[in-house]
């Protein structure tokens, strides 16, 4: 039973200690909190900061579902920051490369988007379960290793175009792309809104509606219970594996069919390891994602306002760092609070208020 | 994280009364075996492909430079795995290193400076042990959350106490760097054994003095850290109940010891080592001052060595050895270099396929075959590799040694486990 108090109150908490905290490191350099944190409210408002920040949140949302298909086994892949561009540019190499009518094209890129994200997580996955080598270690190192491919991929050598100091793929032609949502002075919303929404439906199904989703939470939380009851963990494992790649995968596909048409060496980093982040966030619901994807996604784009006021915008970072830290934190203690009051309440309605005896456990 | 314990130990069955005690070759002889092994199979690549920088003294030097901030993380990452902690938290805590050891040095000198990146990564190990140890969160969790706030911080810091300095807030201005010392006589008699391109000799020598020319106090300190670890760990009453708690934190309660203490104590300094790390790469010479994102994920790979080395001191040793050489080796040689890696690779695992033949393990005997053939077809195949890539060579030994290597390790065994103080069964 899951009351709303360990559901809805952590984080909370989470925030406003990560508020407090921020703030004793706003007064430590000599800034004012509260204008600090008025101006970054306040920037939401101004232009196209909240169209910005929804389209940033979908790149997020489907960061953080990738990390959470993992996390529901325990299995801790950090490498989505790796396959996810190992897949975008790979789909922006064959996308630039095709030439087909309008939603074919589309459906193709994120075909393939979907199996090299799959693709890159599979030598994790093999090594995983065929040698027993964590997957933590090896997706670390195939994180590093994707500047390498991307750089090399990107190379004019290879598939790379040169358009004047910047190098990048071939353009996808507009039949690739998925069409914005405009809404006039405030931005053209991410087309990819409905298709990360419709990924957090569909993971929300296959976890609690499918045979697949309940071994996989059964192994996820004892694995020797799966394992009598017939689940293979090793199975479970590679399945796992290769659906938080094959998610992944997307994770650019908002930003590379709904605005930028190639990947370049300069394209943005780090949504893997804000995916961990959010999905922690979250605690792995569909929903607790989406309002942790929002809440990074505010905190990035109106960390810029604060420069006007003369405070590094890196506080936004601190603010992330504390909140994620403090976010399981606040769930253990909610968890121990809950736990004693539970042990309190049964014991009082079991003897009717009496205080316990030295048999039955009590104080002497 | 995962478990790398092999399902099947392939230990033989006990029947009846066990016979003598079979002599096990010491620890430290197996190193120097291992040492022999690897200056051999090297010695012979560069002679057969003429490939110099093999052995140079040069690369045995920048492999040296480049080996210590992961042998120091592999060091913290030991101290915490033994007490049952995992700390994944490493690369922020050496960021932290990286930020303190600028500013001390900036201010006091180097000494200062290492003191400094000491305080701040204990403070990162310190932190750990509050999330993982008295809130019982996931350590994972816990040690992602420090690698962001790590990062978080000292970009703050680095905004509000180097901009006005350097007018640059990624970078430090410049700070002072640790002196280097070299062993002269010793140094010039091994340069002209190197200089004679004697077969196994020079190889020998030439690497050899790459490790004793323009050493750095911090160099010898790092390298002290590797017995004096083995020696706290496994030879004091204080190590024998650290390793206990990361064993069967349970048992060791019922023995009285402070498991919570112990905990700390080992993350405390398990950070420091970290920051230590992070300090040798901001005060060797040769090496930037504080820069943004100057760690590069040396942390993980420090972890990965750590794993690599079982868990032991004298393996972590070989672990970073190996990162730093192969680090070392692309930026001295290039492609060229690595290519003749690869070749050295084939003759190792010839030499494999014959002992696995002898064993009788036919499987394990194919498999080596079947990858000396595919790195030796990719030798002969390309004049050199792309130079993309070639950046990233040390962390493809890391996954090609894990996926050799892992099926015989063992970690400690409540590692990433919770315990809570009373409430063992």
């Amino acid at each position: 039973m899951r009351s709303w108090r360990t559901a809805v109150l952590p984080p909370l908490l989470a925030i406003a200690f990560a508020a407090v905290l921020s703030s004793v490191a706003l007064l430590i350099s000599g800034a004012d909190p509260l204008e600090a944190f008025g101006t970054m409210g306040a920037q939401l408002f101004k232009g196209t900061t909240a169209v910005d920040t929804v389209n940033l949140a979908t790149v997020y949302y489907l960061a953080g579902l990738a990390v959470a298909i993992g996390f529901q086994m325990n299995l801790f892949n950090i490498g989505v920051e790796g396959q996810y561009r190992f897949a975008a540019v790979v789909a922006a190499i064959v996308g630039g490369a095709l030439a087909l009518p309008p939603v074919l094209h589309t459906l193709a890129i994120l075909v393939v988007a979907v199996f090299s994200g799959a693709f890159y997580a599979l030598l994790p996955a093999i090594l995983k379960v065929t040698r027993g080598v964590s997957e933590v270690i090896t997706t670390i190192m195939l994180n590093s290793i994707v500047f390498g491919i991307v750089a090399f991929l990107i190379n004019p050598d290879q598939f790379g175009v040169l358009q004047g100091n910047n190098v990048s793929t071939k353009e996808i032609e507009p039949s690739g792309w998925i069409p914005g949502i405009p809404l006039g002075d405030a931005g053209t919303l991410f087309g990819a809104v409905l298709l990360a929404a419709a990924v957090g439906a569909a993971y929300w199904f296959m976890l609690n509606r499918t045979r697949f989703g309940f071994e996989l939470r059964a192994s996820g939380e004892s694995p020797t219970a799966a394992a009598a009851g017939g689940v293979s963990a090793k199975k479970m494992t590679m399945t796992a594996m290769l659906l938080s790649g094959a998610v992944a995968g997307l994770i650019a596909m908002p930003e590379l069919l709904g605005r930028d048409h190639v990947y370049a060496m300069t394209a943005t980093q780090g949504y893997g390891f804000t995916g961990i982040a959010v999905a922690l966030l979250g605690r792995n619901h569909p929903a607790g994602i989406a309002l942790g994807a929002l809440l990074w996604a505010f905190l990035d784009k109106s960390a810029v306002s604060l420069e006007q006021i003369q405070v590094p915008r890196e506080i936004a970072t601190i603010i992330q760092g504390t909140i994620v830290l403090s976010v399981v934190v606040a769930y253990e203690i909610v968890k121990r609070a809950d736990l004693a009051a539970e042990q309190r309440r049964v014991g009082r309605a079991s003897r009717n208020g009496r205080p316990a005896t030295v048999a039955e456990g009590g104080a002497v | 994280m995962s478990t790398t314990v092999d399902p099947t130990p392939s230990r033989p069955p006990v029947t009846g009364p066990a016979g003598p005690p079979k002599r096990r070759i010491p620890g430290w002889a197996r190193g120097a075996l291992w040492a022999v092994g690897a200056i051999a199979v090297l010695s012979t690549t560069s002679y057969l492909t003429g490939m110099n920088t093999l052995t140079s003294s040069s690369t045995a030097q920048t492999a040296l430079r480049l080996a210590l901030p992961i042998l120091l993380a592999a060091l913290g990452g030991l101290w915490a795995e033994r007490s049952g902690v995992i700390n994944i938290g490493l690369e922020g805590m050496m960021i932290l290193g990286t930020w303190g050891a600028a500013w001390g040095a900036f201010y006091g000198g180097v000494w200062a400076g290492l003191l400094a990146a000491i305080l701040f990564g204990g403070l990162g190990g310190l932190l750990h042990a509050l999330a993982t140890v008295t809130f019982n969160v996931n350590h994972i969790v816990s040690g992602v959350a420090i690698n962001l706030l790590g990062l978080g911080v000292t970009k703050y810091l680095a905004n509000l106490v180097f901009e006005p300095l350097s007018g640059n807030p990624r970078q430090s201005p410049p700070v002072p760097k640790f002196d280097t010392y070299s062993a002269t006589v010793l140094s010039d008699w091994l340069g002209e054994l190197e200089d004679a391109q004697r077969v196994g000799i020079s190889d020998a020598a030439g690497l050899l003095r790459g490790l004793i020319t323009q050493v750095s106090p911090l160099a010898m300190i790092a390298l002290l850290l590797v017995p004096l670890s083995y020696l706290v760990l496994w030879r004091t009453r204080f190590g024998l109940r650290l390793r206990s708690c990361g064993e069967n934190p349970v048992a060791a309660e019922s023995l009285g010891v402070n498991v919570y203490l112990h905990k700390y104590v080992a993350l405390a300094v398990s950070g420091g080592l970290a920051g230590m790390g992070g300090a040798s790469l901001v005060l060797l010479p040769g090496g930037a001052d504080y820069l943004e994102n100057q760690t590069n994920g040396r942390g993980f790979i420090g972890l990965a060595a750590m794993i690599f080395g079982n868990w032991r001191p004298g393996g972590l040793l070989g672990g970073a050895a190996l990162f730093g050489y192969s680090d070392g080796l692309q930026l001295a040689g290039g492609g060229e270099a690595v290519l003749a890696l690869c070749y050295g690779a084939v003759l190792l695992l010839g030499v494999i396929v014959v002992v696995q033949l002898v064993r009788r393990r036919w499987l394990a005997a194919a498999l080596a075959l079947v990858g000396a053939g595919v790195l030796y077809y990719i030798y002969w195949a390309n004049e050199e590799l792309p130079d993309d890539l070639i950046p990233y060579t040390p962390h493809f030994v890391t996954i090609i040694v894990l996926a050799v290597a892992a099926q015989r390790l063992r970690p400690p065994r409540a590692i990433g486990a919770r315990y809570r103080r009373g409430e063992g069964d």
